[in-house]
C-alpha cells in the first residue's frame, strides 16, 4: 500500500457528502459523537477525553482544548456561551470556510458536545459577512438538525438543550481575537480587553464563554467516535492530529490540504505542491499569515508543529501557507504585511497603532532606497517593543513578519540600503530601465510606445532611456522583439 | 471635507425603523440592524445612522463608531458594479497589485472613489477565499480568477452595455 502524505480528519467529509443534506451527513456518522456523549458519558468524561487527545486549539494559539473547556466548566453561572470562532480574517487562508460549507454539521455538532461538557446551552457562531455560501449553509444545517432532534430541546430524549445562532462580523482582522470578538458580538466596536478576566470566566454578556475555532470543533466529534488514544497517535509528541493548510502563492498546487503534525515543509511544498512554478527557486514560505514569519530553505526539514513554528520565528496560526519564489522581495513583503496590520490595528492601544505606522514608513523607505542602515535596528527595537507592550495578540505577533525577514534575509535589507538595488526586481523605486546597445536595432518601437517620452534616439541606432522621466511602466520592455531592454 | 447630503424620505424611515423592530431594537444587534440597512441602503450615510440611533436609543457618536470601524460598512454609495480586487497574500504574491493598478488606469479613479457615471466603484478587499485562483477580481457577486493586468479591459468591457 502506498503511503499518502495526507490524511483527512477535518476535511474528511468535505466533497464527499452533499452539506445541505443532514442525512448524507449523518451517514457517515454525525451525530454520533453527540448521541455517545449525552448518553453514555458525563461531562467531566467528555473533558477528560478531550484532554487526552492532546488536541490544541486550531486558531493559531495552540492552547489546549480541553483545558479550556475544564475552566469554562468550573466556572458557575446561569447562563454559560459556546462560541465559534469562524472569523477567518487571515488574508490567504481559508480552510475554515471549506469546512463550514462542506460539512457544517461537524462544527454544529461539536459545539453541542462542548455546550454538554461545560454546561451551556446555547452557541453562536461568529462568522465573516464574507462568506455567503457558508453562511447560507449553516443556516440550512442548523435547521435541518432542528427539525431531526439534533440541536434544541431534549436533544435524544434527555434532558439536554442547546441551540445555535449565528452573529456575523463586518470586516475587521481583530475580531479574531476572543475578547475582540465578543465585544463585536455584543453590537460594539470590536476592541480587545486585557485578560484576564478570560472569557471563559466573563465573557459574552458577561457569562462564562467558550470560544473555539472551527477547525478545533471539526475535530471533536471524531476524537469522541474514535478516542483520544486513537487521535493522539497522530501527530508529534506536543502537537497531536492533523492541521490543515492552505497552499497558495508559487507552488504546481494550491489548494487546501490536510497532513499529519510532524510533516516536513519540504514534503509540504515539494511533494504535495510540485514544488515551485516555472521552474524558479524556491525562496521563501510564509506560515501564519501577518503574524507568522517567512522561514527558508534551511527550515524546510523541521517537522511542522505549533512549538517548532515559533522557534523558528514563525507560527501555526490559523494554517495559511504562502510560498515565495526568487522573483518576491522580502522587504517588499513584511511592507505588505505591516500595511495590513496598521490598517487592521484597532487603535486601542499605542504601541500597535503608532508603532506598526511607524515600522511600516521604515520599510517604505528602505524599499525607496533612501533608508539608512541604523534603520535596521531601528526596526529590530521598535519591533521588540511592540511585541512586549501591545494589549493583544495582533499587536505581540505583528513585528513577526519584519523580525523573521531580517533575520533570513538580512543581506537583501542591505541590498536595498546600500546599493539601492532590490535582488528580486520587484521594488518599482530602485528599478531602472537599460537599453543594451548591442541589441538594439533602433526600430523606434519603445520611443513610440512610451506614455512620457523618455526614449530618444536617431533611427537605426542605438536608443536611450532617460530615467529621470521614465515612469517604469515597462511597456517599452514588452514591445521590444529584440530583448535590447532591461531592468537592472 | 464635502459631504453628500441624503434626504430621507418618509418611506425610507419606514423601513429603517421596520430594521431596527426586527431586532426588537436592542442596542446589542447594532451590527445586525446595519448589516439589513446596508443591505437595502447600498450604504449608510449618516443621516441613516442618526436614525438608526435614535430608534436603539444610543447615541449617535456610538452607531458611528461601529460604522467606521468595521471596513464592511461605507458611507460613501458604491457604483451599480463594484469592483473589489482581493488583495490578500496570495493574490499579492501573484501580482494584485498590477491588476490594481490597472482598473485605477483604466476607470481613473483611486481606491475607495467611484466613476462619475455612478458604474463603477474600486476597493480592496482581504483575501475571499478563493486563493487557489489568485489574484481574484470581484465585480458585484461575480468572480473572475487568475485576473492579469492584460485581462482587466475584457472584464471591464463586459458591462459596457450594462
Amino acid at each position: 500500500m502506498t503511503k499518502y502524505k495526507q490524511i483527512r480528519i477535518v476535511l474528511n467529509n468535505c466533497g464527499v457528502i452533499d452539506p445541505e443534506n443532514i442525512e448524507e451527513s449523518i451517514a457517515r456518522d454525525s451525530y454520533m459523537a453527540l448521541g455517545k456523549c449525552i448518553t453514555e458519558m458525563t461531562p467531566q468524561d467528555v473533558i477528560k477525553e478531550i484532554k487526552e487527545s492532546g488536541l490544541r486549539g486550531r486558531g493559531g494559539g495552540g492552547f489546549p482544548t480541553g483545558l479550556k473547556w475544564e475552566i469554562a466548566s468550573k466556572n458557575h453561572a446561569d447562563q454559560k456561551y459556546v462560541v465559534c470562532n469562524a472569523d477567518e480574517g487571515d488574508p490567504g487562508a481559508f480552510m475554515d470556510r471549506s469546512v463550514l460549507e462542506g460539512d457544517p454539521h461537524a462544527v454544529l455538532e461539536a459545539m453541542a458536545i462542548c455546550g454538554y461538557a461545560i454546561g451551556a446551552t446555547k452557541g453562536l457562531i461568529y462568522i465573516r459577512a464574507e462568506y455567503p455560501m457558508a453562511i447560507k449553509r449553516l443556516k440550512i444545517a442548523i435547521d435541518q438538525a432542528l427539525e431531526y432532534g439534533l440541536l434544541g430541546n431534549n436533544i435524544f430524549g434527555s434532558k439536554f438543550d442547546f441551540n445555535i445562532e449565528l452573529r456575523y462580523g463586518a470586516g475587521a482582522f481583530v475580531c479574531g481575537e476572543e475578547t475582540s470578538l465578543i465585544h463585536s458580538m455584543e453590537g460594539l466596536r470590536g476592541e480587545p480587553t486585557i485578560k484576564p478576566p478570560f472569557p471563559a470566566e466573563k465573557g459574552y454578556l458577561g457569562k462564562p464563554t467558550n470560544v473555539n475555532n472551527v477547525e478545533t470543533f471539526a475535530c471533536v466529534p471524531i476524537i469522541i467516535r474514535k478516542g483520544a488514544s486513537w487521535f493522539n497517535k497522530i501527530g508529534t509528541e506536543k502537537s497531536k492530529g492533523t492541521k490543515v493548510f492552505a497552499l497558495a502563492g508559487k507552488v504546481n498546487n494550491v489548494g487546501l490540504i490536510e497532513v499529519p503534525m510532524g510533516t516536513t515543509l519540504r514534503e509540504v511544498i515539494f511533494e504535495i505542491g510540485g514544488g515551485i512554478q516555472n521552474g524558479k527557486k524556491f525562496k521563501a514560505v510564509q506560515t501564519g499569515g501577518p503574524s507568522g514569519g517567512c522561514l527558508t530553505e534551511k527550515h524546510l526539514d523541521t517537522p511542522i508543529d505549533f512549538d517548532n513554528l515559533i522557534a523558528a520565528g514563525s507560527m501555526m496560526g490559523s494554517g495559511g501557507m504562502i510560498v515565495m519564489d526568487e522573483d518576491n522581495c522580502m522587504v517588499s513583503v513584511a511592507k505588505f504585511y505591516l500595511d495590513f496590520t496598521v490598517e487592521e490595528s484597532c487603535g486601542k492601544c499605542s504601541p500597535c497603532r503608532i508603532g506598526n505606522k511607524r515600522l511600516y514608513e521604515l520599510l517604505e523607505r528602505i524599499t525607496k532606497g533612501q533608508g539608512v542602515m541604523d534603520d535596521l535596528q531601528r526596526l529590530r527595537n521598535m519591533s521588540n517593543v511592540i511585541k512586549d507592550t501591545s494589549l493583544c495578540g495582533l499587536g505581540q505577533t505583528s513585528p513577526n513578519p519584519v523580525l523573521s525577514t531580517l533575520d533570513n534575509f538580512y543581506d537583501e535589507y542591505v541590498a536595498h540600503i546600500k546599493d539601492h538595488k532590490c535582488p528580486a526586481g520587484q521594488c518599482k523605486d530602485l528599478m531602472k530601465y537599460f537599453i543594451i546597445a548591442e541589441n538594439c536595432v533602433g526600430c523606434t518601437a519603445c520611443a513610440r510606445v512610451c506614455p512620457v517620452g523618455a526614449i530618444t534616439g536617431e533611427k537605426k541606432e542605438p536608443h536611450f532611456i532617460n530615467s529621470e522621466i521614465c515612469i517604469k511602466c515597462g511597456a517599452c520592455m514588452e514591445r521590444c522583439k529584440f530583448d535590447a531592454i532591461i531592468i537592472k | 471635507m464635502s459631504r453628500i447630503k441624503v434626504k430621507i424620505k418618509e418611506k425610507d424611515l419606514n423601513i429603517i425603523k421596520e430594521i431596527c423592530k426586527s431586532f426588537n431594537n436592542e442596542q446589542g444587534e447594532l451590527i445586525n440592524v446595519l448589516h439589513k440597512t446596508q443591505e437595502h441602503f447600498g450604504y449608510l450615510p449618516a443621516e441613516i445612522q442618526e436614525v438608526v440611533a435614535k430608534e436603539l436609543e444610543m447615541s449617535v457618536a456610538k452607531v458611528y463608531g461601529v460604522v467606521t470601524f468595521y471596513s464592511f460598512f461605507t458611507m460613501k454609495p458604491k457604483g451599480k458594479f463594484p469592483i473589489s480586487i482581493c488583495t490578500g497574500t496570495a493574490c499579492y504574491v501573484r501580482g494584485a497589485e498590477n491588476v490594481l493598478g490597472e482598473f485605477k488606469r483604466q476607470l481613473n479613479i483611486e481606491v475607495g472613489e467611484t466613476t462619475p457615471d455612478g458604474k463603477f466603484s474600486l476597493s480592496c478587499l482581504r483575501c475571499v477565499g478563493a486563493c487557489g485562483l489568485a489574484p481574484v477580481v470581484l465585480v458585484g457577486d461575480k468572480t473572475y480568477g487568475r485576473v492579469s493586468p492584460e485581462g482587466v479591459k475584457d472584464i471591464l468591457a463586459e458591462y459596457n452595455d450594462k
